[in-house]
């Protein structure tokens, strides 16, 4: 019997379990995919928002702001870059000023600080690639920029530090409500808890209505975006956004921690819970919308797209509590933007609900920092030299297009949580996100994954599933059924 | 610090030909530096043949063409170290680069020749919309997979592009017990061979469909069909004219970009259509002493022509080591590429400077027939070459020598063009 | 009298030839522009040929497989069979250019030779 059951390893899901794994409770995360950040978690924004966007008094707003404040402290605790680059929200037209000052205001009442208007000298002295038309600016100097995987990639392995067990692969299909908490039915197995966080992302509608008379939707709002080479990566150095105007709402263009160029995303409404397909359309308008408000974006160095779902609910707030007519069961439900920047404030809210029910006592032998994968390229010249000499798989460079080495690859794939799939490997290392988009380095991070991680080349998946890289081993005796 | 003469980044054909070139040329201290466990570059994994009927006279396989050139390599015992990835070069010519075994290794030279060659266009800069599946890869990864690591990608295959990577892996998965269903071309014509298209395609009944694109893909996990549309003549979708295959793989062949990271971070100008350095005669860059050669210059289609390329970049690699290349600054003359020419390499000649004389290679934008090449010193037309057909998938090439240019003490500017008569 | 559609492959040109053939020979070449066009269309629709390359699984070699091919051309029906001949065979590393790896490939006549080098595992 468990304390708490964690469904979805997303981020929100994931700071519940960091959160939860300070106290002495016997918990569990159970994740339908073969690795953590695999839904909404793994194709946003990238962006820690300042907290001027929700309505005063709401969820959002609150936990934004808290969770931006949190994230300095929690990215060094965790061992991943963080970076308060700042954020503009453009005003290309005089006559929208009212709707920047509404904002502004807006800011304000939530908490948000150092927030100011520039006048367009002030905003193109700052970002000279911005589109000639700017009127004014408002400036959000505590917004940032985060890589999401490693966010979540983080808060999992620090909660599984922790003692928190962790269960992929494991699909919720029923939950039945007992005398003493819940009993989840799974595609392996059945698991009993006391508690249940509903972190299920996009399905969190689905969990919800198996204990809740009152039903919850969940609507996948779908957006594109594309990502450009790290030479285009210092465009801009703040994030920018656009104040919705008479061409609608815009895409925001910023740059990434990692130094690339992101520009989106549109919003389209799907039914399709999976629905994570670009549209040419979408692209069309993610670089339409883009050109609006920056000038000369070199379209020729887009090096990907891609599509993420947003679980957007008819409340248009995040729904966080114990859900009314289900005691011992509580929803995390409707995580979109801002869900980034709020996790870590997710997280203490969660944990502070399970607190106030369960009389938490915290463990003394918590471990409070993790130790990120080790980067020789951030290292002096000496400490890298010794490292490889310690271990030569430090001067292996696999992805040539990151510069991520073979030491890092295997630390991504033995570590605790470790990668199991090539899009885990990528997520943790980088290797494979670059340039090249993994043409050089597929078949060598394959051969690496096969060897660290027992698992056949011929049965090593980009994501897990039917994901096979390779063709099936066939059985009319071709060489390639042998391993 | 260790120190070398020529510093040579990448050993593929271009980097051993420049090698031993600027070797049997009299430079003394030559390291070339590979980022593969093996010399050879992209030629390993070209197991097919056609190599080296202009080098050699006969008609060899990717390995096998490398190998002649490794052996000479050896033969002229001239250092490499493989597993050696180049990460920094200085404007100084310090070149930083790390291996597993001697860690981070910092060297100096006096002269570099850049051999890094190309990558292969993924389907990112495409922005082909959908889904994205395991099962697309780029036409090469899928060669090094079948070839050098002898693991079938998959057994129903689209190939979009048909180069001739898109028509030889067509081949090459056919004869691995795939089933290629179809080559999709964007253009309205191959940019491959036509040997490639009858021995890849033709013999096998693999369908070629010109002014086709990939316009959706399908499969959450594994790639599960694409639909592909026929292109209007700004290479637009028709709406109407989509087709579904299914199949589990899809293999890009869209292009290939010279990888020229490492020459940008040293300050080496590039021209931005062939988005490979800008040379003069020597195939000297900007930065003196800098030296480009193969597909990192401009990609070609023949490794015969990137050997003879190289073989010149290493030749006065050790001339500029040698002192040999002082060079007169008072005349340079600009090379413009105009109408149906896309770029020529080299973009400048020093007449007084150069050598007897200097090949000039370049492309055309589209298929002509019956046409003319033409070269034109300022308004004076000094060539005219009558060609059945010209081609965008075959690399051109002219000759202009020393004493024709010296014989035009006032020459402005060389126009090379396409006419019709 | 029978009638063959090629495309000539000695040059970008691609002239589509139009072949007659009675009774096993050529009686006439047309659609072609020069004479490697004619040359080519006489021997392809005759007794088309061609090399074949492919890879060998290997044993104890650094490498899984090696790249190798006919050392002449075999006729053109024969391919698959060659293919699928190959694909049954192992060999021992270390295996080096121009070793044989097959003799008369699908009773080509043609032995198979490797194209490249793989060191055994040491």
């Amino acid at each position: 019997m468990y304390d708490v059951v964690i469904v979805g390893s997303g981020v929100a899901g994931a700071a519940c379990a960091h959160e939860l794994s300070r106290y002495k409770l016997k918990l569990c995360v159970v994740e339908k995919e073969e690795d953590v950040c695999c839904g909404t978690s793994k194709a946003n924004s990238a962006i820690v928002h300042a907290g001027f966007d929700a309505v005063e008094g709401s969820l959002k707003a609150k936990l934004n702001v808290r969770g931006n404040r949190r994230m300095g402290e929690l990215a060094k605790e965790l061992d991943i870059p963080f970076d308060r680059n700042g954020s503009l929200v453009l005003c290309l037209d005089k006559e929208d000023m009212p709707k920047l000052d509404a904002l502004y205001q807006r800011g304000m009442a939530n908490g948000v600080e150092d927030l100011c208007i520039l006048d367009r000298e002030q905003v193109l002295e700052m970002e000279p690639k911005l589109t000639d038309q700017v009127y004014a600016a408002l400036y959000a100097p505590t917004a940032g920029i985060i890589c999401p995987f490693e966010l979540n990639i983080a808060l999992a392995e620090h909660a599984y530090a922790n003692g928190v067990e962790f269960r992929f692969g494991t699909e919720v299909k029923d939950i039945k409500r007992m005398a003493d908490g819940y009993e989840l039915h799974t595609g392996c197995g059945v698991l009993r808890t006391r508690y249940v966080v509903n972190a299920a992302g996009v399905y969190a509608d689905t969990l919800h209505n198996m204990v809740s008379e009152h039903k919850l939707t969940i609507i996948p709002r779908r957006g594109d975006y594309c990502l450009f080479d790290k030479t285009a990566g210092s465009h801009v150095r703040r994030t920018i956004f656009s104040l919705p105007g008479r061409l609608g709402k815009g895409v925001l263009v910023t740059p990434t921690i990692h130094g690339n160029l992101l520009i989106g995303p549109t919003a389209m409404e799907i039914e399709d819970k999976e629905g994570i397909n670009t549209t040419r359309e979408g692209l069309d308008e993610v670089m339409e919308k883009a050109r609006q408000s920056v000038r000369d974006l070199p379209m020729g160095r887009v090096i990907t797209s891609f599509s993420g779902l947003r679980a957007h609910t008819e409340q248009d707030d995040f729904i966080i509590g114990e859900v009314e007519d289900a005691e011992g069961f509580i929803d995390c439900a409707g995580i979109e933007s801002p869900g980034i920047a709020s996790s870590p404030a997710i997280g203490e809210m969660i944990a502070q609900l399970v607190k106030e029910r369960l009389g938490l006592e915290e463990k003394p032998d918590y471990i409070s920092v993790r130790k990120g994968i080790l980067r020789p390229s951030e290292l002096s010249r000496e400490e890298r030299q010794e490292l490889i000499k310690k271990n030569p798989a430090y001067g292996n460079i696999i992805c040539r297009c990151e510069g991520i080495t073979e030491g890092e690859i295997v630390d991504a794939i033995t570590r605790p949580l470790g990668a199991r799939t090539l899009d885990g490997i990528k997520r943790r290392t980088r290797a494979g996100m670059g340039r090249c988009q993994s043409g050089f380095c597929m078949p060598r991070v394959m051969e690496i994954l096969s060897r660290e991680g027992g698992i056949a080349m011929e049965d090593i998946t980009k994501s897990g599933g039917e994901s096979r890289i390779l063709a099936k081993p066939s059985d009319r005796g071709s060489r390639y059924g042998t391993v | 610090m260790e120190q070398y003469d020529i510093v040579i980044i990448g050993g593929g054909p271009a980097g051993l030909a420049a090698a031993i070139s600027a070797k049997k040329n009299g430079a003394a201290s030559i390291l070339l530096l590979e980022r593969d466990k093996e010399l050879g570059g992209i030629l390993n994994q070209c197991i097919h043949n056609g190599f080296g009927l202009h080098t050699f006279k006969e008609e060899l396989t990717g390995p096998e063409y490398a190998e002649r050139f490794v052996v000479q390599l050896k033969e002229l015992s001239i250092a490499y170290k493989l597993n050696t990835m180049v990460i920094h070069v200085g404007k100084d010519k310090v070149v930083t680069a790390v291996n597993g075994e001697e860690g981070l290794l910092e060297i100096q030279a006096k002269a570099i020749v850049l051999a890094m060659g190309c990558r292969e266009r993924a389907r990112g800069a495409l922005a082909i919309p959908g889904y994205r599946p395991a099962g697309i890869f780029s036409a090469g990864t899928a060669q090094r997979l079948i070839n050098i690591e002898g693991y079938l990608p998959g057994r129903e295959v689209v190939i979009l592009g048909s180069g001739d990577i898109g028509l030889i892996m067509a081949r090459r998965m056919t004869l691995e017990g795939a089933k290629v269903k179809v080559v999709a071309e964007l253009m309205p014509y191959s940019g491959g061979l036509k040997r490639n298209i009858v021995q890849c395609l033709e013999d096998y009944n693999i369908p070629l469909k010109l002014s086709h694109t990939v316009v959706d893909i399908k499969g959450k996990e594994r790639l599960e069909g694409v639909t592909l549309a026929a292109v209007d003549g700004r290479r637009k979708p028709i709406p109407g004219t989509e087709e579904f295959y299914s199949c589990d793989t899809l293999l890009l062949s869209v292009g290939l970009i010279p990888e020229n990271e490492l020459s940008e971070e040293m300050g080496v100008e590039l021209n931005s259509i062939t988005s490979g350095p800008r040379v003069n005669e020597c195939l000297e860059t900007n930065v003196e002493g800098v030296f480009a050669c193969g597909n990192v210059l401009h990609v070609h289609d023949l490794v015969d022509f990137v050997s003879e390329e190289a073989a010149e970049a290493g030749k006065h690699a050790a001339f500029y080591v040698m002192g040999s290349g002082e060079r007169s600054v008072d005349r340079e003359i600009p090379l413009l590429a105009d109408r149906g020419v896309r770029y020529t390499v080299p973009e400048v000649v020093h007449p007084s400077d150069m050598e007897k004389a200097v090949t000039v290679r370049f492309r055309v934008s589209d298929v002509y027939r019956g046409c003319y090449i033409s070269v034109y010193f300022d308004e004076e037309r000094v060539l005219h070459k009558k060609r059945q057909i010209v081609a965008p998938g075959e690399m051109e090439a002219i000759t202009l020598t020393r004493e024709q240019l010296l014989a035009y003490p006032e020459l402005k500017q060389i126009v090379v063009k396409m006419e019709e008569r | 009298m029978e009638e063959r559609n090629l495309i000539c492959i000695g040059c970008p040109m691609g002239c589509h030839l139009t072949v007659e053939i009675k009774d096993g020979t050529v009686v006439s070449v047309s659609g072609n522009t020069c004479k490697r066009g004619d040359s080519y269309a006489r021997s392809e629709v005759t007794a088309p040929v061609r090399v074949v390359t492919s890879t060998v699984k290997v044993l104890c070699g650094k490498a899984r497989v090696v790249s190798v091919k006919t050392k002449k051309d075999i006729p053109k029906e024969k391919i698959v069979a060659c293919v699928e001949a190959l694909k049954k065979l192992q060999i021992e590393a270390p295996v080096h250019i121009g070793d044989v790896i097959a003799t008369n490939i699908a009773d080509t006549g043609v032995d198979v030779v490797a194209t490249k080098n793989v060191e055994a595992l040491s």
